[in-house]
């Protein structure tokens, strides 16, 4: 595989599973405001991740659809981090802000990507991403500077999502090549701005940063994802794998 | 969803942080340069920022708006509607205070 591809299977797969993810919570958010809002957020991610698995889907001579509905679990490249399940909605919004604060520093970087197609895709994603972390940072503010429950369900989320964060940053081999091509950062370059993010967020939301260092990691190269993906898949591709092909 | 230690975000005056209903703002939304804000509808949030924000995902999704204005519901005073007679009435037989005995040139745009 193309080092193109792989590189837009891991940015859609991203975009695909933490807009499924979201759109779980589509008629069932906890006030009418926020279920549009999360729905507005998968669908533009959802939007996002048609647009990465259609120029993998180039590289690759399938569709995106294709790539989104056919794919088994150890095909997907996307970080563990987006595949955890929703729990409440505090975790939630704290998996939404860890990944946006990740995911905004990332686009800003891929405008300036020398390749043009890479570029145009992070430059339109960037403006939701924007959005997308301003809303989600004032939501982990909000819960965490909340009552006591909202501060403890918080807190909670940060343990259990904290070990997924780190992922993100650690470099292969695929990103060097991808370094050196001038098509995508280096990720752990985008860690100082993401610790900045968090740390400034935590300090409003009165909540502390787990001090644990040990990071989860086998998902972004599709080694070792967790129970979780195998789940959403069968709920998400259920329709092509029953009715292959189906159309409407 | 009290936010205690954020002093400077503009807080509804009625939201009590215990409640479980959000307070209630009135959203206006501009849709074009040189148009007045229009009333759109309402929507419950816990400050002014969210406000924003809520407006921004239910009024404002089909690129409806330029520019948002939120209100707290209960700062808004009504006229009262039994007044209705005295109010509005008197108007009725004052034709000459409508501008419609001028041209108004094509191109002026909205008025």
């Amino acid at each position: 595989m193309d080092d193109i591809a792989e590189f837009a299977l891991r940015m859609g797969d991203n975009a695909l599973v933490l807009g499924h993810r979201v759109s779980e919570w589509c008629g069932h958010a906890p006030a009418l405001e926020e279920d549009i809002a999360l729905a507005n957020t998968a669908l533009d991610l959802i939007g996002q991740a048609r647009m990465w698995l259609e120029l993998a889907g180039e590289h690759l001579g399938r569709t995106a659809d294709q790539l989104a509905f056919t794919r088994d679990a150890w095909d997907f490249r996307n970080l563990l981090l987006v595949e955890q399940p929703n729990r409440d909605f505090g975790v939630t919004m704290t998996r939404q802000f860890l990944f946006d604060a990740f995911h905004l520093p990332l686009l800003t970087a891929l405008s300036g990507s020398s390749s043009p197609r890479v570029a145009e895709i992070a430059l339109k994603s960037a403006k939701e991403a924007t959005y997308h972390l301003d809303r989600s940072r004032a939501t982990v503010v909000a819960l965490g500077d909340g009552t006591p429950e909202s501060h403890a369900r918080m807190r909670d989320a940060l343990d259990i999502l904290w070990p997924y964060s780190g992922e993100a940053f650690l470099a292969d081999d695929l990103d060097t090549r991808l370094v050196e091509a001038g098509i995508a950062p280096d990720p752990s370059s985008l860690r100082a701005e993401w610790e900045r993010t968090v740390t400034s967020a935590l300090a409003e939301a009165t909540l502390d940063a787990p001090g644990s260092g040990f990071f989860h990691q086998g998902g972004r190269d599709g080694s070792r994802h967790t129970e979780h993906l195998g789940h959403i898949l069968t709920e998400m591709q259920f329709l092509q794998r029953a009715y292959p092909g189906a159309a409407w | 969803m009290s936010t205690p230690t954020s002093g400077s975000r503009a807080e509804a005056p009625a939201a009590k942080p215990t409640d479980a209903e959000w307070p209630l703002w009135e959203i206006f939304v501009r849709s074009h340069t040189g148009i007045a804000h229009r009333h759109v509808g309402s929507l419950h949030a816990p400050d002014a920022e969210s406000a924003i924000r809520n407006a921004r995902d239910v009024y404002t999704r089909r690129g409806e708006g330029l520019s948002i204005w939120v209100v707290p519901t209960s700062e808004i005073s009504a006229s009262d509607p039994e007044a209705k007679g005295p109010l509005y009435d008197p108007a009725n037989d004052k034709p000459y205070r409508h501008p419609s005995f001028y041209d108004i040139p094509e191109g002026a745009g909205p008025m």
